[in-house]
């Protein structure tokens, strides 16, 4: 593994250099992402690539300076084109994107083709701006590039009050007088120079990735601003390490695609894996609440078998827990061992199964809970009483203490429910 | 107290070329928890946000405690409508109260340690002490809009303008709200809230604009809450008014003569 040991100083400044492109490629992609901009990133992104061939045609020369500055002029005059078809013709926001965009990437390709059968001598390597090559970067590039990122970088360290405020509330951004126009002008000319300089590394098609994704995979793990900047700010850092060394690796290859997969599977991780806001966790959620009704669904079938009788302390068997309600035989016993393992349901001599002092006073809050729904449904709602059952059946499994006692406060401390059946207070134990 | 806080002359505002608000006249005394009132679609948030200049007007001119806007923006506040932001952005409640510190001056500091202690004091003023540090999806609306209030009230300004402070808010933000606003009202403070419901906004307010895209009333309570001028405000919209609306917007017609100019 060559490449890992930088001791060529070619490797060591390419590496370094799409370091830099990701990391303010992913942090001025916070905005947009936070901003709701992502498609605009797109279009800007493909829109460059007619600017970077017209730079070349008028020049005659890959500079990076004059390619960069070719790019940043056509990326605002895409910005420009979307804001005057929005705000000119009866045409919607995403209509005007992906027509800038198509327009702008059409013209680029053909510009990029004539430029390629045209012979010109050192037109060679122009094609990487459609999916990148992070090798193919001179020193000259490389200096030039990073140079914008730290300038990107900066800004964004400067001005990140007031860009987060702009995005947050643009409204009252300019009611407390600051200079909105400005601003916004501002971060619409860091995305633009994020993706000019971001496309050495991805190529037009794919910058967007760039751009959004360690944005969008950042937020699934924190609700802190600060925290997510940091962390897009790894993962474009770490995109751009990789970029280099696929690059390196695999000279054939273009950057862009091995860039947006390694983007891809943040993202993927991200969405499945963080806590909280992730699928895994949100699916563990939802498991807990269904283990949470259906053992509380058995308490208060115990509490219903006993009420019969008023008597809580006979054993009862599966069967007969059946018969009271409609249980699936596999999870009544699941249920059962789960509730036997927090000792709310015991096995008595017989060998049937009973609740346990705090068993019994824990059927009794949901028997309770369920009661006080149905009665504040009746009275408040004015819900028919053969109407109040099943809503009850939800919700109370998710009542709190705090929403108990207000109920309590409000329905004056009930003594029946709605069906005349006796709402249970812990005192009342027999 | 008889200084005027707002006056309003000949105001007339089109939205998406239609006109919204016609020659609206009127000036409200400093002092007073003062109501804007009238049926959906009457212009009451165009109203606010002519004044704030978030839109243009295409008549007339506003002046705030005698003074045009930018010369007095600083005792100025405004509460935009809840829904007017992403309650999703990752930001916590602190972080939104201390926007309202910020200034021209201190955009590219840190705040000092007497905007924070500000920031603090109002979120507490709104009873959210507890809440400061959690994200702001992670609250009802009710606390969204104890939020919105405490950035503004964070702002130390002396008339403030609230867009429908009340919608959408359980009963304890409900009192904490009218609770922060009669002592507000005490210390000299003039705060013009939009409200959409009749019911309440006469116990609320001391002061009202009656408004159905032209104004019908404004004064006192007592006097504005007329069954007569309810009547005007709430039996529709004039027809040919509104005819002639559509005329203005069809054949994109500007409502004002070229030549045409205000005079303050």
């Amino acid at each position: 593994m060559e490449f890992f040991s930088f001791t060529d100083p070619n490797v060591r400044m390419v590496t370094l250099g799409s370091m830099l492109l990701g990391a303010s490629a992913a942090l001025v992609g916070c905005f947009t992402f936070l901003r709701q901009r992502a498609l605009v990133g797109d279009a800007i992104a493909h829109a460059v690539l007619p600017g970077v061939c017209i730079a070349f045609l008028v020049s005659g020369d890959k500079n990076p300076w004059v390619l960069l500055i070719g790019a940043v002029i056509a990326g605002w005059v895409s910005l420009i084109a979307m804001d005057f078809i929005t705000n000119r013709s009866k045409l919607k926001t995403d209509t005007a994107i992906g027509a800038v965009l198509s327009v702008f990437f059409g013209f680029g390709i053909l510009l990029l083709t004539a430029i390629q059968h045209s012979g010109a001598a050192n037109q060679a390597g122009l094609d990487k701006f459609l999916f990148g090559k992070a090798a193919s970067m001179n020193q000259q590039d490389i200096i030039t590039f990073s140079s914008v990122a730290c300038f990107l970088l900066l800004l964004i360290f400067a001005f990140f009050k007031a860009f987060k405020l702009v995005s947050f509330d643009p409204d009252f951004a300019r009611v407390i007088g600051l200079p909105v126009r400005v601003l916004e002008f501002l971060l619409s000319t860091i995305t633009v120079l994020a993706v000019a300089t971001g496309i050495q590394a991805v190529g037009v098609v794919l910058m967007a990735a760039l751009l959004i994704t360690p944005a969008a995979a950042a937020r699934f793990w924190t609700e802190r601003i600060q925290v997510m900047m940091l962390l897009a700010t790894f993962f474009g850092i770490a995109s751009g390490f990789f970029g280099s060394y696929v690059s390196y690796v695999a000279p054939s290859m273009p950057t862009g695609p091995w860039i947006v997969m390694l983007l891809s599977a943040i993202a993927l991780i991200s969405i499945l894996l963080a806590p909280r806001r992730g699928l895994l966790a949100r699916t563990r959620l939802q498991r807990n609440n269904a283990r949470k009704m259906r053992t509380e669904n058995i308490l208060k079938t115990f509490y219903a078998l006993g009420e019969s009788t008023t008597n809580w302390q006979q054993g009862f068997t599966t069967l007969a827990l059946q018969e009271k309600r409609a249980f699936q035989p596999a999870k009544l016993k699941r249920g059962i061992s789960h509730l036997r393992r927090k000792g709310l349901i015991e096995r008595n001599k017989e060998g049937l199964f009973q609740l346990t002092p705090s068993g019994f006073t824990e059927s009794q809050r949901v028997v309770r809970l369920h009661r006080l729904w149905e009665l504040y449904l009746s009275e408040r709602m004015n819900m028919a009483a053969d109407h109040v059952h099943n809503t009850a059946e939800a919700i109370e499994h998710i009542l709190t203490p705090e929403v108990e006692q207000a109920l309590l406060e409000e329905l004056g401390h009930p003594i029946q429910d709605p069906h005349q059946s006796i709402i249970p207070y812990q005192s009342k134990r027999k | 107290m008889s200084l005027t806080a707002v006056e309003i002359h000949n105001l007339t505002v089109t939205y998406d070329r239609r006109p919204v608000l016609w020659d609206i006249d009127f000036s409200l005394p400093a002092g007073h928890l003062i109501g804007v009132v009238g049926p959906n679609g009457s212009g009451k948030t165009t109203l606010l946000k002519s004044i704030m200049q978030l839109i243009p007007s295409s008549s007339g001119y506003i002046r705030l405690f005698d003074q045009p806007l930018e010369e007095v923006r600083h005792r100025i506040s405004y509460v935009p409508q809840r829904e007017s932001v992403d309650w999703d952005f990752p930001v916590s409640v602190r972080q939104v109260v201390r926007m309202g510190r910020y200034r021209r001056g201190n955009l590219l500091r840190r705040l000092s340690a007497q905007d924070k202690a500000l920031a603090d004091h109002a979120i507490e003023q709104v009873g959210m002490t507890a809440f400061a540090d959690r994200q702001i999806s992670q609250l009802s609306g009710g606390q969204q809009q104890r939020v919105f209030i405490a950035r503004s009230l964070a702002q130390e300004a002396d008339l403030y303008f609230m867009d429908e402070p009340f919608a959408g808010v359980d009963a304890a933000s409900e009192d904490a709200i009218l609770k922060l606003l009669s002592s507000m009202k005490e210390a000299g403070k003039t705060v013009v809230i939009v409200h959409h419901d009749l019911q309440t906004a006469r116990s609320f307010f001391d002061w009202m604009v009656l408004l159905n895209t032209r104004l019908i009333k404004a004064g006192v309570t007592k006097e504005v809450f007329t069954s007569q001028n309810l009547q005007e405000a709430y039996g529709g919209q004039l027809t040919i008014l509104s005819q002639v609306s559509d005329l203005v917007q069809e054949k994109d017609f500007p409502i004002r003569e070229k030549q045409y100019r205000d005079k303050p």
